[in-house]
């Protein structure tokens, strides 16, 4: 019983958190229907309905995140950064290696909550639907996927070892322009937008809970300047890995030699 | 009605696909690694079934809702013409989302711990309330001004690497300038201002306007608006954490 009112109130207040945060999305999504546009849109009883459902469906998300993985993701994150855990070898030390289920696990927490990720599979959907399906929604998202696994398992590497963030990302871009200039002129947009989408709802709690835990408790790191940063990592890495997904994908198409599927650049070209 | 519902059924056994792995992930780590039962295993089951009904609801909402009023406005404005109509929606769009996201909030609150501890701003609430006030208008006129510039490259068709390569460079121009202390927060606000709404809308309006305007290819220029709004709130952040 007791349960079932916790769950009633944890709705109550998530449900209310979310109308909130989508309250003036529809407050200027109305006022520019009613005062800028002026005409009704097709099916606004569908439209509403489906905003309806995004509501509900993202306050049911974040509510069962919450009772079901949230509170162990970051007590695990937190003990898997403990002394007790780790055993050092000298106190004072660091040593990088002692660190290895941590780098696994921010692998494996990173990888698995991208393909969670609503916004992600947003995107993906509609990568998919406007390339008339050349480009496969799933693959997409496993490059994405991948793409944060390392660059957070690399960010938790940073703090352990206490290297400046700067040269990490800089490193990161100069990789991100040399793709740039190699690849397709289809993939670019796509690649540099896959890194703002993978980390939100799902991917920043856990995270963020690995970082301050590592930076707290690491002798000689402060969590207010070295807590932060592995959300840096998972937005460069996974342009990378878009890049990289691309390549693989154009030259198996082209080693399998199946008839080329209709691209928007080939229906553009008729 | 059975087939909406038969549909229904499939997004939700996607639904369980996709957490899937985080449900073996964090069993593996609890069960092998650090040798844990579960505490309140009913608790866990209920948040799950939770999980995988809200993400079907969102993914069948994102279909019949989201995109389509993201392409009926990009469609709307495109047709009336008005650059000042378009370009103040994209505008109000970035703003309006980013002030209120949550993360974003939680990320000024930290951001105003650290300046007060390093010395940087008095160390009262009232002042870190006002730096943290401070530091969220800045991260939403930086998404709502990325959005403005983002639908503008559309319009224009201009390629969008120049764009982003030349932010990256301003990114690491700033850097060499920017207090150590914010660096951090500043590389990280990149990633926390694109909530899960805000994303299917602006990138159907991205996709939308690319589709209605002459000479223009969704998938060259309708995608790209996620990619400004995740660039400039680090160059703003800085450059508010060496004027403050």
């Amino acid at each position: 019983m007791d349960m079932i009112i916790d769950l009633a109130v944890h709705i109550g207040t998530s449900a209310f958190g979310t109308v909130r945060d989508v309250l003036p999305i529809a407050v200027i999504l109305i006022g520019f229907q009613v005062f800028v546009v002026r005409k009704m849109p097709p099916n606004p009883r569908r439209m509403a309905m489906g905003f309806g459902y995004v509501i509900v469906g993202l306050t049911l998300f974040l509510v069962g995140l919450e009772q079901a993985l949230f509170p162990l993701g970051e007590t695990m994150a937190t003990q898997l950064t403990t002394p007790e855990f780790i055993q050092p070898e000298s106190s004072t030390q660091v040593a990088w290696r002692d660190y290895m289920w941590v780098y696994i696990f921010a692998f494996a927490i990173g990888f698995s909550t991208t393909i969670a990720e609503p916004s992600l599979i947003a995107v993906a959907l509609k990568a998919e639907e406007i390339s008339g399906g050349s480009l496969n929604a799933l693959g997409l998202r496993l490059a994405v996927a991948l793409g944060v696994a390392v660059g957070v398992s690399l960010g938790a590497f940073r703090i352990v070892t206490g290297t400046p963030l700067p040269y990490y990302i800089m490193a990161g871009y100069v990789i991100v322009i040399i793709q740039t200039v190699r690849a397709s002129k289809m993939i670019i947009p796509l690649a540099y937008d896959s890194g703002g989408v993978t980390t939100s709802t799902v991917t920043v709690p856990v995270v963020a809970a690995l970082g301050l835990g590592l930076a707290s408790t690491i002798p000689g790191r402060s969590p207010l300047i070295d807590g932060f940063g592995l959300i840096a990592f998972a937005s460069v890495f996974p342009i990378m890995a878009v890049f990289g997904y691309a390549k693989l994908a154009e030259w198996h198409r082209h080693r399998s030699k199946i008839k080329t599927t209709e691209t928007p650049e080939s229906k553009r070209n008729i | 009605m059975n087939k909406s519902l038969k549909n229904f059924f499939n997004l939700v056994v996607g639904a369980a696909r996709d957490l899937a792995p985080i449900v073996g992930v964090i069993g593996f780590f609890q069960v092998v690694v650090l040798q844990a039962p579960f505490p309140n295993l009913e608790n866990i089951i209920v948040g799950l079934i939770f999980v995988v009904l809200g993400l079907a609801l969102f993914i069948q909402g994102l279909e019949m809702g989201l995109f389509p009023i993201g392409e009926s406005m990009a469609d709307a404005l495109a047709h009336k013409g008005s650059l000042p109509a378009l370009l103040g929606f994209a505008f109000c769009l970035g703003f309006g989302t980013t002030i209120a996201e949550p993360a974003l909030i939680a990320v000024a609150a930290e951001a105003a711990g650290v300046a007060s501890a390093g010395g940087a701003i008095i160390d009262t609430d009232e002042s870190r309330d006002n730096y943290a006030t401070g530091l969220r208008l800045t991260v939403a006129l930086s998404v709502g001004f990325a959005l403005v510039l983002g639908v503008f490259r559309i319009l224009k068709g201009w390629p969008i690497q120049y764009l982003i390569i030349g932010g990256y460079i301003l990114v690491v121009v700033i850097t060499l300038f920017a207090p150590d202390e914010i660096i951090g927060i500043a590389y990280d606000s990149g990633g926390v201002t694109t909530s899960t709404i805000t994303v299917p809308l602006v990138t159907a309006l991205g996709v939308g306007l690319a589709s209605v305007i002459r000479g223009r290819n969704p998938m060259i220029d309708g995608f790209g608006l996620i990619a400004f709004a995740s660039l400039t709130p680090m160059i703003f952040v800085m450059i508010y954490g060496m004027a403050y």
